[in-house]
């Protein structure tokens, strides 16, 4: 029976909304479009930072990656030719992997710069010098072929993996495997191939290099042939850099020790180096970071979407006054005719629960198509959540009971009496 | 002669309004007994209190003084809700400008008054068509009001008071903005009503209108002026 009046309630409501057309779909529009920029900026604000999470995620989230940094030019030393000794050291490696036990690998890199040839092509990408663990530390994936063994490193072979950029510009027609190209002096067999991934932060190369791809060789055969020096001739200056390590790659085992070990590695580099000469990035920090924006973006967005919630909210609230006061004599004669106050209220509030979930519907449609759009002109992915729908519609049927609620209230509180004399 | 039971009873009713300081005496010591079956006429000229009278009658407004009891019930003791529930059960209003709700159709504006009951019955929708038939609309049931004449828009009124079936009929100036025709048309419609044993409670300021009713009850400056009776006390 309660259902049964409702219902006659809800269709007394929309009648009486059909009965001025123009006016309810005007007043709609203020709710359709609150509701609308929600989820609309829900997925894009959800697209845009789960983006910028998964380029984190690639890193590894259990990893501790830490880097040689160049320490700023010393002035006095202003010499033609000059020796830079900086950066990470083996002895931080051995520090690294023998007394922190959070290690599950520590994995060591030297980035070599040399010129990578194949017949007729030439390449400049960045060589780096690893052991087998590289793989399994950072999750890459092979294309084909194997990664570096520990035979390789043994016997100091001459081999390599060659990321898919490199392979691509090689070999553009054939397989790479078993191929032999030349890097700096020497011939190197190909072993394998990997698979790209997303380059991020300082790993992307500067516009003006032209480092395309990069080429895996094992550590013992790098630190033989090319020793640990680096020289750079630049513009009449010649510069060597003596660096150990350029990167080292921790992985901590379990996700809840990463900051301890973040801490110690911290704490261990900052006692042995004099210098600057490092920097620490741990993707995890980053991925809260991110969150952090995250959540300050969803806070402004939500104050955003709110003001324009409320903007409609009022909007509809002032056009159920007007209609309560042109209805007044419609009040008076239901009065007269044996209806309580709560039946006025209940007419009243349902009719602009209608008119505000209605706008809230047409909202989340035209909410959710705007994702498609941006979708479809930028390269960007909105990801609508099952939620912000939901929310949205949650909120316009508040929104109607809230700013129905007085206008319901006068309506339900008219004398009768003054009402049926109403003209 | 066994009296036939009270509808309605104003004992000593007064109504006063007070306008800032001063007050207005709109009723003033009123009382009458408006027995089952009879035909009354309220009459008087503007400002005599047929207004005040009928919103009192019709349990819209309380009386400031007296006492004023339906079926033997004083309406000085019910609370807002049990008084709306009074008047959906047992008052009829039949207004001047008929005051059908234009967004309803027929049918559901004889409705109205039913959904406004506590437990309203599914054989309601069979008895709001009956009395579509006996207002003589049958044909008008999916209708709008804007698309019935005056006379037709009366009717349906007439049948959506009767929806309930009330104690009382009250009709406040029902023909004032009919024309001649349909007037005579409506009166004898509430001739058959009184015939078939209804309370009628007409107010009116036309003589003639007035004349259908067995018994006139003439008001004069808030007071009761005079009681006529044409037919006898049954």
């Amino acid at each position: 029976m309660i259902t049964g009046t409702f219902i006659r309630t809800f269709r007394l409501g929309v009648k009486s909304l059909m009965l001025h057309k123009l006016r309810s779909m005007l007043t709609t529009l203020g709710m359709l479009f609150g509701v609308a920029s929600v989820v609309a900026m829900l997925a894009i604000g959800e697209g845009a930072s789960k983006e910028a999470q998964e380029q984190i995620k690639q890193l590894g989230s259990h990893n501790i990656i830490l880097r040689s940094v160049k320490p700023p030019d010393d002035p006095i030393s202003n010499q033609d030719t000059r020796v830079s000794n900086y950066g990470l050291t083996n002895a931080d490696f051995d520090r690294m992997s023998q007394t922190f036990p959070w290690a599950e690998d520590v994995v060591p890199m030297r980035i070599l710069q040399q010129e990578v040839r194949f017949e007729e092509q030439a390449l400049n990408p960045r060589i780096i010098s690893t052991v087998p663990n590289y793989l399994e530390a950072t999750g890459r994936v092979m294309y084909e072929g194997r990664f570096l063994n520990e035979r390789d490193q043994i016997n100091t072979a001459n081999v390599c993996v060659i990321g898919y950029e490199v392979s691509r510009q090689l070999f553009p027609f054939e397989s790479p495997l078993e191929q032999q190209i030349k890097i700096g002096p020497d011939y190197f067999t190909v072993v394998g191939t990997l698979l790209p991934r997303v380059p991020i932060g300082s790993d992307q190369p500067a516009p003006g290099d032209d480092i395309t791809g990069e080429i895996f060789l094992p550590m013992s055969t790098g630190l033989r042939w090319f020793g640990d020096m680096q020289v750079k001739i630049r513009a009449g200056s010649r510069d060597m850099e003596m660096v150990e390590l350029h990167e080292i790659i921790f992985k901590v085992d379990s996700g809840d020790n990463v900051p301890i070990a973040a801490a110690a590695a911290r704490e261990m580099l900052n006692r042995y180096h004099n210098d600057q000469d490092y920097e620490v990035v741990v993707p995890l920090e980053l991925l809260l970071r991110e969150e952090e924006t995250k959540r300050i973006f969803k806070i402004v967005l939500a104050s955003i979407a709110g003001i324009s919630l409320l903007v409609g909210g009022i909007g509809i609230m002032n056009v159920m006054l007007a209609t309560v006061t042109e209805r007044t004599r419609e009040i008076g004669v239901r009065r007269a005719l044996g209806a309580k106050k709560r039946h006025i209220m209940w007419q009243f509030l349902v009719e602009t629960v209608v008119l505000s979930v209605g706008g809230g519907l047409l909202g989340i449609a035209l909410g959710l198509s705007i994702p498609k759009i941006v979708e479809y002109y930028t390269d960007m992915e909105p990801v609508v959540t099952p939620a912000a729908p939901a929310l949205a519609f949650g909120i316009s049927v508040g929104i109607g009971l809230l700013f129905g609620l007085y206008p319901a209230w006068r309506a339900a509180n008219m004398d009768p009496v003054e009402a049926l004399r109403h003209e | 002669m066994e009296l036939r039971p009270p509808v309605a009873e104003l004992i000593d009713v007064s109504r006063v309004y007070r306008m800032g300081d001063v007050e207005v005496r709109a009723l003033d010591g009123i009382s009458c007994t408006y027995r089952e079956g009879e035909y009354w006429a309220i009459m008087g000229s503007s400002g005599s209190g047929k207004s005040t009278m009928l919103n009192l009658l019709g349990c819209i407004d309380r009386p400031t003084g007296g006492d004023y009891r339906v079926r033997d019930i004083s309406i000085g003791t019910l609370d807002d809700d049990e008084l709306s529930e009074l008047r959906g059960e047992h008052i009829g209003f039949i207004f001047q400008s008929f005051n059908l709700i234009q967004q309803l159709n027929v049918l559901e504006n004889i409705l109205v008054p039913r959904f406004y009951l506590e437990t309203p019955g599914s054989e309601a929708e069979d008895k709001a068509v009956e009395l579509a038939e006996r207002v003589g609309l049958a044909d008008r049931i999916h209708h709008r009001p804007r698309e019935l004449s005056g006379g037709q828009q009366q009717r349906v009124a007439i049948a959506r008071a009767l929806i309930n079936d009330p104690s009382l009929l009250l009709a406040d100036e029902a023909t004032g903005n009919l024309d001649t025709q349909t007037t005579r048309e409506i009166l004898e419609l509430f001739d058959e009503l009184h015939q078939e044993g209804m309370t009628i409670l007409l107010v009116t300021h036309e003589k003639e209108v007035g004349a259908r009713a067995g018994r006139t009850m003439w008001l004069r400056d808030g007071k009761l002026d005079r009681i006529v009776e044409r037919e006898p006390v049954a």
